[in-house]
């Protein structure tokens, strides 16, 4: 049999997303809940919420009160923290899992509450919003196909890449600097014991909810990026298995470690679109036989193959790529 | 003299008068007024279910001293501890910290007017190191503020001078060569004297022991009794919780023993052991009764 694999074409489409739009979304979703879970240990099963509540606050307060495309990246953020405010209240003084139980529940009504009939007028129901990202569009820099080494990006997708990034630099530069300081430590001490920490004068709830606050701030950022690529805003894209991709990530890279979202991401990616772009080649050419795999099944063996990774990485390290095993191995005592 | 002490704890001059001196007009007998007291409970009651845990009608702790709050297990010791440190919420009654109602704040708040407490189960912070778990213990922290968390020019001086208490705790507890441990990789022993170390940095007026000898080995169980003496001896006060007699014999100036939620015996630890109701308390109340072999207990035809 001849194997006419096209290598380049794999290799071109499997970097151009590791790097692109999507992986910049993931990447900035997992550095909120990095500070949710990784370091304040808060069980956030739904950060899908804030970043439906950061994609509908952006694209509502363009379509629905006119509001300059700046400033309405600011009320997705604000939209972000209302639903940060709304779970945290009652939640945050009772024990964990009400979190993880609470989080999981209000993106499901999120998302539901936005695709139904009674908020048409506002959300427009199932089909989104589209009329919003022109703004945006008029504000690209670049207007022609990007190529650049094995990369290749549309005008927009581009300026999501290079400005994307420069924004998880800054966040991830942030989120550095104030786990380094008082106030970080007094978010990890929570995680490891919050009787301690209130023992010791810290004011345990008002902690978490500050953390709360500001990973679904960012949360709420990186759905204003998600919306931005395809440019409409649809309530069946803020399923809850999105919030669990992005846990991925962060167990990928590892809680609790700056770099943690922006490398697991960019891996995620790597091995979604390779193992899809490879297999969808090899189905093509008929190497893999359609009685074994049909073309249309390979959008779901990609997710295998990712589940898979996932479980050799909890067998053999555990801690993720940038975790410290010994430090994981305290748990244990 | 007996006034200074009393009025000014803190200057260490506890050596200038006995400390038996101090309760020689106190009574000896469940809630007894103190010279000075540092805290005062009244018609204290907490109950789970039908279940009284707490029932404390009047109860002082002297400043200054070392109290211990002794009682058979199921006594209701932690539960009135976590009354105490406000930990728990009383159904009834009131705790009067240094001279201001304290019931019902939020133990955070206890912790920064100077009352800091320890956990009968240890609490080290095993994902911070010793020296963080140390840093983490100053109250009033600039850096504490989110806002000014991302500027550390603002805080890292007060950083420092938190750094250069904790390391001469760290020296004081014989856990220097700890420093930049994880937490986690100490051992019981040595968690329970950096949590001690850890509630100093509070800088507290009085500090709660819950059963800082528990699962300890003999050895260290001296070496954290001369701990708790040299807090007494700085002027803190100390309340520690433990159920065993003898380890209070060596260290407490004053003994509180409680029996199915209430106070039934006080006073120093000599009075204590001859104390009718705090042996049957201990022993049950029919110990003294003669034991007759004759029945069940050889002969096995009841079991």
């Amino acid at each position: 049999m001849m194997f006419a694999l096209d290598v380049g074409k794999v290799m071109q489409e499997t970097l151009t997303q590791a790097f692109g739009p999507q992986a910049v979304v993931f990447a900035m979703a997992a550095i909120g809940l990095n500070i949710h879970f990784g370091y304040t240990g808060l069980l956030n099963f739904g950060h899908i919420g804030f970043l439906a509540a950061g994609a509908y606050g952006t694209a509502i307060a363009i379509t629905s009160w006119s509001i300059n495309p700046v400033l309405a990246i600011g009320f997705g953020i604000i939209f972000a923290l209302v639903l940060a405010l709304i779970l945290g209240v009652p939640t945050l003084r009772l024990r964990a899992d009400y979190l993880a139980i609470v989080t999981i529940a209000a993106a499901e009504i999120l998302r539901l509450l936005a695709r139904s009939t009674a908020l048409r007028s506002v959300t427009r129901g199932a089909e989104g919003l589209n009329e919003w990202a022109g703004g945006y569009q008029d504000a690209n820099p670049f207007s022609s196909i990007i190529e650049v080494g094995p990369f290749r990006y549309l005008p927009m997708q581009f300026a999501i890449v290079v400005f994307g990034w420069l924004a998880v630099a800054i966040v991830s530069g942030l989120v550095w600097l104030i786990m380094r300081s008082p106030w970080g430590r007094v978010l990890k001490a929570i995680r490891e014991d919050e009787d301690a920490a209130r023992a010791l004068g810290k004011n345990a709830y008002s902690f978490k909810m500050q953390a709360l606050l500001l990973g679904g701030a960012i949360g709420g950022f990186a759905g204003f990026i998600q919306v931005l690529d395809k440019a409409t805003v649809q309530p069946d894209t803020f399923v809850p298995p999105i919030t669990f991709f992005i846990w991925t990530v962060l167990i990928l890279g590892g809680a609790a470690r700056v770099f943690s979202p922006v490398v697991g991401a960019i891996i995620f990616w790597f091995v979604i679109v390779f193992s899809e772009s490879l297999l969808s080649e090899l189905v093509a050419d008929g190497t893999v036989p359609s009685s074994i795999l049909e073309s249309t099944q390979v959008s779901n063996v990609r997710f295998l193959i990712m589940g898979l990774m996932l479980m050799g990485l909890m067998v053999f390290r555990p801690q993720g790529i940038f975790g410290d095993r010994e430090e994981m191995a305290l748990d244990d005592r | 003299m007996t006034d200074e002490l009393l009025t000014n704890g803190e200057n260490g001059s506890a050596g200038a008068i006995s400390r038996a001196e101090i309760f020689e007009s106190v009574a000896k007998q469940p809630g007894s007024s103190k010279p000075d007291p540092i805290l005062t409970v009244d018609n204290l009651r907490r109950s789970f279910g039908g279940l009284v845990a707490v029932d404390v009608e009047h109860l002082e702790v002297q400043r200054g001293v070392i109290t211990a709050l002794i009682g058979p297990n199921g006594a209701g010791k932690t539960t009135f501890f976590n009354l105490l440190t406000t930990f728990d919420r009383p159904d009834t009654g009131k705790v009067v910290f240094d001279g201001e109602d304290v019931t019902g704040t939020p133990p955070h708040r206890l912790a920064n007017k100077g009352m800091v407490r320890t956990f009968q189960l240890t609490k080290a912070l095993s994902k911070l190191s010793v020296l963080e778990n140390m840093k983490l213990g100053a109250v009033d922290q600039k850096g504490e503020s989110i806002w000014r968390a991302v500027l550390p020019p603002t805080w890292k001086s007060q950083e420092r001078e938190i750094e250069k208490r904790a390391d001469a705790l760290l020296e004081r507890f014989q856990l220097a060569h700890m420093r930049d441990e994880f937490a986690g990789t100490m051992s019981g022993g040595q968690r329970k004297l950096l949590e001690m170390a850890r509630s100093l940095m509070t800088d507290p007026k009085i500090v709660m022991l819950d059963e800082p000898m528990a699962g300890v080995n003999p050895a260290l169980t001296q070496s954290l009794l001369g701990h708790v003496r040299s807090l007494s001896d700085e002027g803190i006060s100390v309340v520690f919780v433990e159920h065993d007699m003898d380890v209070v014999r060596d260290i407490s100036d004053w003994v509180v023993v409680m029996a199915e939620g209430q106070v039934i015996a006080e006073g120093p630890h000599s009075s204590i052991g001859a104390n009718q109701r705090v042996i049957d308390a201990y022993l049950g109340s029919h110990h003294d009764s003669a034991l007759d072999f004759s029945e069940d207990l050889l002969g096995g035809s009841a079991l």
